[in-house]
C-alpha cells in the first residue's frame, strides 16, 4: 500500500514537526481550559470538567452530546468515581468550546489500520494523531468514542478535584492532608472531622492541582459497572428536556425552508413570492445559499412556525438543478457495478496468494449483493435556532460537531469564532446527521437576514429532512470464495464499491481537495478487510466512486453495509460447506478467543443447538460483527406471516464491549442498535429520481413500529479478558449484525438467498388512521 | 382571537383559527413538551389529550377545539399518569426522550380506558408511535407493570 503509507509518513512528519519539544503531557492540559469555567453564583470550578456549588451539588462539565444514548449519565459516572462524589449529588451540564473537550479518539479510530495491527508504524501515526488533535481538533461525538476518549481525562478530574478538597480540609482543620479522605460527597477527617464538598469548594479551589493523581484501581471502583439511573429519565416524560427545537429565547420568529429538489442544487431565483408574503404573520422570504455540503433555496420567516412551513410551500423558485441533474438509483448502481467489471480496486487487505488460491481448489462460489442510501430519520427534525447582532451572534444548537458548527456560525455571521456564543442543547436522535453543520450555517444566514435582528429558529419539514439528508452510502459488492473438501476457506476474494464519505466529508467541512483517490477511507471498507475470520489466501480491495449524492456518517457508517455483504456470504459458504452457521464460523475463528466465546455465547443464549419450535414456518439464523472494538453475535429468529411476508420474533444478543461503564446504558444501545438496523434491514431505502429523493414521510421511509419489534434478549460478556480491554465502542456495535442475522434466517426460510437489502422492498407503512395528511388552511 | 382550554387553563390564542393545535401549544402558550416530528399524524410525537381522548395535535386545527379541554404532557396528571411514569423510571425506558412525551400520552390514556389490555392491544395501540432509538421492548415492560401497580388499587 505504498501511496497510503507515504501520505500517511507525509502526514506524520509534519505532525511530529508541530510537536517538537511537546513531549510527556502533564495532566492539567487537559483539565484546564483556556477560558476559565462559566459559573452561577455559588458555584466554583475546580478544574474544566467539575464545578462544586455551596449547596453540595456536583456538575459535570460534558463535551459530549446527549442524543439517546445515555452519555452524560456515563461521562459523569466517570468523574463521579474518582471524586467520590454520592450519585444523588451529580447535576450535568454541556461544556463549552474549548480545545480541552477536543475528541483524540475520534480521529485516531478512523484511521486505516485493521484493529490487529500491531506496527510501530500504526502506534506512531495514532500517537502523533491523537497529540495533534489535542491542539487542532475539534469536540466530536461519534465513531463510538465518547467514553474511550474521556476515560482518563474525566477520571483524573475527578481525582484532581478530590485530592484538592482534602487539602481544602485539611488546610482548614490545620492537619496533614494524608488523614483526610473523602467519601460519597464528604471530606472525612480523624476525630469524626467532616465537611461536605460544597462547604469545601472555595477553598479547594485555591490548592494546586496535583500533576499526576492517582487513579483508582478498577477492582475497587463502587459506581463504574453499576446501572446508575439516568440522570436525564424524569424530565423526558414531563415535557421538561429541552430538546434544539425547544428553545424560546424572547421575541423568537420561526424560519421554514424549501431547499432545491435535486441534491447539491441550487436557487436560480425565486419566480413568486407574493402569495407567502401576502400570508398574515409572515417577516421575510429569504434566498438560502447551499452550506457545506447541502442544498440551495428559500426560507420564510414568519411568526409561528405553521405559517412559516405554509407560506414557505407557496413560494415559487425556479432551480439551478446541479450535477445531479438527470440522476436516478438504476444509473447510480450501473455506475457503481461498471467500477466492479473495470478491475478490483485498491488492495484494502491481503494475505497469502489469492492469485494461486484458485489453482487445484474446488470451483470458487461468487456472489454479489448491495445496499441502498439511507437517511438518519431521527424524530426530532433537523432545527438551528441563532440571533446574529453587529457584534455578538447566539446560536442555540444540537450539534454532534461544536467547535466546528461556531466556527462555521461565525464566517457565516462574519464575525469572530470568539464572538459566537454556542449553547447546546440534548437531540432527539442524531444517529449521525448532526456529524453535519449545514443547517447551522443555513439558520445562522436566516436569522442574519432577520433585519430586526430577532432570533430565528428554522425548522426543517419532514420532506425537507428526508430529502437533504447526508446520506449512508449506496454500496454493492462482488464475493469469489473456495473452499476445502473439509469446509475450511481456502480463498476469500472481495470487492465493493461506493462513494466515500470521508472524501464528501473532509471537502464540504474541511474545503480539502478530493481525497478519495488516497484511499484513506477506512469506513468504505471497515466490516470487510477487518475480519476476524481465518482464510488461506485473501483480497479484499475497494473502488471508490464519485457521485453527486451527499453522503455521510449513518449510525456505525461502513459496517452497517459491510456486516450484511461478509456475515450473509460466509453463510452461504456454510450451506456449501453442508455445516452449521455457527459451527462453520468456529472453524475459521480459532485463533480468535474472544469472537469464539461471543459465539458460544449466543448459541447458548438462543437454545442454537435445539430444533426451534414452529416448524417448517420459522427460521433463525445468526451474525458475528466486530467493530468499534466491541464483538456482538446476533441469533434472529423469524416467522413467515400469513401474507407470506416474515416478522422477527426474537433476537438474541451478546456483545463483548470490554469494561462495562453502565451495563443498562450498554443494553439500551444494543437494543437500540437493533432497532435501528432492523428497520432499515427490512424496509428503508432511500432512491433517487432525476436528482431527486423520492421518499419524504416515514410512509415511504418505513421504520419499526411497535407490533414489529422483537423481543430482545442481551447478555454483555463480563470476564476478566474482556475487563483487561478497558471500555469498547458501544453506541453502534449492536447496529451491523442484524442485518445478516435476519437475512440468513429468511434464506433458510424461503429456501432463497437475499442479497440485496432492503429484504422487504417498496413497503409502504399502512398509515395509522386519522393520518396521512398535512393539515392545510 | 378564539379561547381554549390547555391543563385546566383557559387561554386566548392569537394564532389563525387553521393553525394546527400542535403549533398553538408550542410557538404560542410556549408548552413545548408536545412535539413535532412529522405534521401528517404518521409519526405519533404530538399526542395529547382532548376531552380525555388521545389524538395528535398536528392535525387538529385549533378552530375545532371550542369547548374541549386540552391536556399536554406538562399537565398530565392522575394515578395512570404517575404509574406509567414510575414505571418509564423504572424500567429506564427513555433514550433521547423525543417520543416519549407521546408515548406517556398514550399509554396513561390506554390504562385509562382498559384496565388489563392484552399484548396485542398494547402493540396495536401503541402502533402510531414511532420511537427511532427503538425503546418498544421497554415499553411493553413498563406498561405491563404500570398495569400490575394499577391493578392493585
Amino acid at each position: 500500500m505504498p501511496d497510503r503509507r507515504t501520505f500517511l509518513l507525509g502526514t506524520a512528519g509534519v505532525a511530529g514537526a508541530l510537536v517538537i519539544g511537546w513531549g510527556v503531557m502533564p495532566v492539567r492540559q487537559r483539565l484546564t481550559p483556556s477560558k476559565p469555567t462559566p459559573v452561577a453564583p455559588g458555584q466554583t470550578a475546580l478544574n474544566g470538567w467539575v464545578k462544586i456549588a455551596a449547596d453540595n451539588t456536583v456538575t459535570v462539565m460534558a463535551s459530549k452530546a446527549e442524543m439517546g444514548q445515555g452519555i452524560h449519565t456515563g461521562v459523569a459516572m466517570l468523574l463521579a468515581e474518582e471524586l467520590h462524589a454520592d450519585w444523588s449529588q451529580i447535576r450535568v451540564e454541556f461544556a463549552p468550546v474549548d480545545k480541552i473537550y477536543n475528541n483524540l479518539a475520534g480521529v485516531a479510530g478512523n484511521l486505516p489500520f485493521r484493529p490487529d495491527d500491531d506496527s510501530e508504524f500504526r502506534e506512531l501515526v495514532t500517537h502523533l494523531v491523537r497529540k495533534v488533535s489535542r491542539e487542532f481538533g475539534a469536540m466530536l461525538t461519534g465513531g463510538s468514542t465518547s467514553i474511550s476518549d474521556v476515560w482518563m481525562p474525566m477520571r483524573q478530574a475527578g481525582a484532581c478535584a478530590r485530592i484538592m478538597l482534602c487539602a481544602a480540609a485539611a488546610e482548614q482543620w490545620k492537619v496533614d492532608a494524608r488523614t483526610c479522605r473523602a467519601e460519597h460527597g464528604k471530606v472525612l477527617g480523624a476525630e469524626g472531622r467532616s465537611a461536605t464538598f460544597g462547604e469545601l469548594a472555595a477553598l479547594a479551589a485555591r490548592q494546586s492541582m496535583p500533576d499526576d493523581p492517582p487513579l483508582m484501581d478498577p477492582a475497587q471502583f463502587r459506581l463504574i459497572g453499576t446501572s446508575a439511573p439516568r440522570l436525564d429519565m424524569a424530565g423526558k416524560l414531563d415535557g421538561r428536556e429541552t430538546f434544539g427545537i425547544d428553545v424560546l429565547p424572547d421575541g423568537l420568529l420561526y424560519a421554514s425552508v424549501q431547499m432545491c429538489p435535486t441534491v447539491g442544487g441550487t436557487l436560480a431565483k425565486i419566480a413568486d413570492d407574493s402569495k407567502a408574503r401576502a400570508i398574515a404573520g409572515v417577516v421575510d422570504v429569504v434566498k438560502l445559499e447551499p452550506y457545506h455540503g447541502g442544498s440551495g433555496g428559500v426560507a420564510v420567516i414568519a411568526d409561528n412556525a405553521y405559517t412559516a412551513m405554509i407560506a414557505v410551500d407557496a413560494v415559487v423558485c425556479e432551480w439551478d438543478a446541479g450535477p445531479a441533474k438527470g440522476l436516478g438509483t438504476e444509473e447510480i448502481f450501473r455506475r457503481l457495478n461498471r467500477a466492479l467489471d473495470e478491475g478490483e480496486g485498491h488492495a484494502w487487505y491481503r494475505h497469502g496468494n489469492i492469485d494461486d488460491a484458485w489453482k487445484g481448489a474446488r470451483p470458487p462460489i461468487e456472489a454479489a449483493y448491495s445496499a441502498p442510501y439511507l437517511a438518519h430519520a431521527a424524530l426530532e427534525p433537523v432545527n438551528c435556532t441563532a440571533q446574529v447582532g453587529k457584534d455578538r451572534a447566539i446560536v442555540w444548537a444540537a450539534t454532534q460537531m461544536p467547535t466546528l458548527a461556531r466556527k462555521c456560525a461565525a464566517k457565516v455571521a462574519d464575525l469572530d469564532v470568539d464572538k459566537v456564543d454556542l449553547r447546546q442543547h440534548p437531540i432527539g436522535g442524531a444517529f449521525g446527521r448532526r456529524l453535519e453543520v449545514d443547517f447551522i450555517c443555513q439558520a445562522v444566514a436566516i436569522a442574519r437576514a432577520e433585519k430586526q435582528g430577532r432570533p430565528v429558529q428554522t425548522i426543517w419539514s419532514r420532506p425537507q429532512d428526508t430529502t437533504h439528508d447526508f446520506y449512508r452510502p449506496a454500496c454493492v459488492s462482488r464475493f469469489k470464495a473456495a473452499l476445502s473438501d473439509g469446509g475450511d476457506v481456502v480463498a476469500w476474494q472481495n470487492t465493493s464499491a461506493s462513494q466515500s464519505i470521508l472524501a464528501s466529508s473532509a471537502k464540504r467541512n474541511f474545503g480539502l481537495p478530493d481525497i478519495s483517490g488516497l484511499n484513506l477511507d477506512k469506513s468504505t471498507v471497515e466490516g470487510a478487510f477487518d475480519l476476524p475470520y481465518d482464510f488461506q489466501h485473501v483480497r479484499v480491495g475497494q473502488k471508490t466512486v464519485d457521485l453527486p449524492v451527499p453522503v455521510g456518517y449513518w449510525r456505525s457508517v461502513g459496517h452497517s453495509h459491510q456486516a450484511f455483504f461478509t456475515e450473509c456470504f460466509l453463510d452461504e459458504l456454510a450451506v456449501a460447506a453442508g455445516q452449521d452457521a455457527i459451527a462453520f464460523r468456529m472453524r475459521l475463528l480459532q485463533k480468535q478467543p474472544r469472537e469464539r466465546y461471543v459465539l458460544e455465547r449466543v448459541a447458548a443464549l438462543s437454545n442454537w443447538r435445539k430444533p426451534l419450535a414452529g416448524g417448517r414456518k420459522r427460521a433463525r439464523g445468526v451474525a458475528l460483527h466486530r467493530s468499534f472494538g466491541s464483538v456482538v453475535a446476533q441469533v434472529a429468529e423469524v416467522s413467515q406471516t400469513m401474507d407470506g411476508k416474515f416478522h422477527v420474533d426474537t433476537v438474541y444478543c451478546v456483545i463483548d464491549c470490554g469494561l462495562q461503564v453502565n451495563p443498562n446504558l450498554i443494553r439500551q444501545q444494543v437494543e437500540g442498535g437493533i432497532v435501528f438496523g432492523l428497520s432499515a434491514a427490512l424496509w428503508q431505502q432511500i432512491t433517487l429520481n432525476d436528482g431527486a429523493v423520492q421518499q419524504t414521510y416515514y410512509s415511504g421511509f418505513r421504520v419499526v413500529r411497535m407490533p414489529d419489534c422483537p423481543d430482545i434478549a442481551v447478555e454483555i460478556i463480563d470476564t476478566p479478558d474482556s475487563r483487561a480491554l478497558g471500555p469498547q465502542g458501544v453506541g453502534e456495535a449492536a447496529t451491523p449484525p442484524i442485518a445478516p442475522a435476519v437475512a440468513n434466517a429468511v434464506s433458510r426460510l424461503t429456501g432463497k438467498r437475499v442479497r440485496t437489502l432492503p429484504l422487504m422492498g417498496d413497503a409502504e407503512t399502512p398509515v395509522p388512521q386519522n393520518g396521512g395528511t398535512p393539515c392545510r388552511p | 382571537m378564539q379561547t381554549l382550554n390547555v391543563n385546566g387553563q383557559t387561554v386566548e390564542v392569537r394564532a389563525p383559527d387553521y393553525t394546527p393545535l400542535l403549533w398553538v401549544l408550542r410557538c404560542e402558550l410556549k408548552l413545548t413538551g408536545t412535539k413535532f416530528g412529522c405534521g401528517v399524524g404518521v409519526c405519533g410525537a404530538c399526542a395529547v389529550h382532548v376531552d380525555n381522548e388521545v389524538k395528535l395535535a398536528c392535525q387538529l386545527p385549533v378552530n375545532g377545539l371550542c369547548g374541549a379541554k386540552v391536556v399536554t404532557i406538562e399537565g398530565l396528571q392522575g394515578a395512570e399518569a404517575r404509574a406509567v411514569r414510575a414505571a418509564w423510571i423504572k424500567e429506564e425506558v427513555a433514550q433521547c426522550g423525543y417520543c416519549q412525551s407521546a408515548q406517556v400520552m398514550a399509554a396513561t390514556a390506554l390504562l385509562r380506558k382498559t384496565r388489563r389490555p392484552s399484548q396485542q392491544a398494547i402493540d396495536e395501540w401503541m402502533y402510531r408511535y414511532i420511537c427511532r432509538c427503538g425503546t418498544y421492548p421497554r415499553i411493553r415492560k413498563a406498561l405491563k407493570e404500570a398495569i400490575d401497580t394499577l391493578g392493585g388499587r
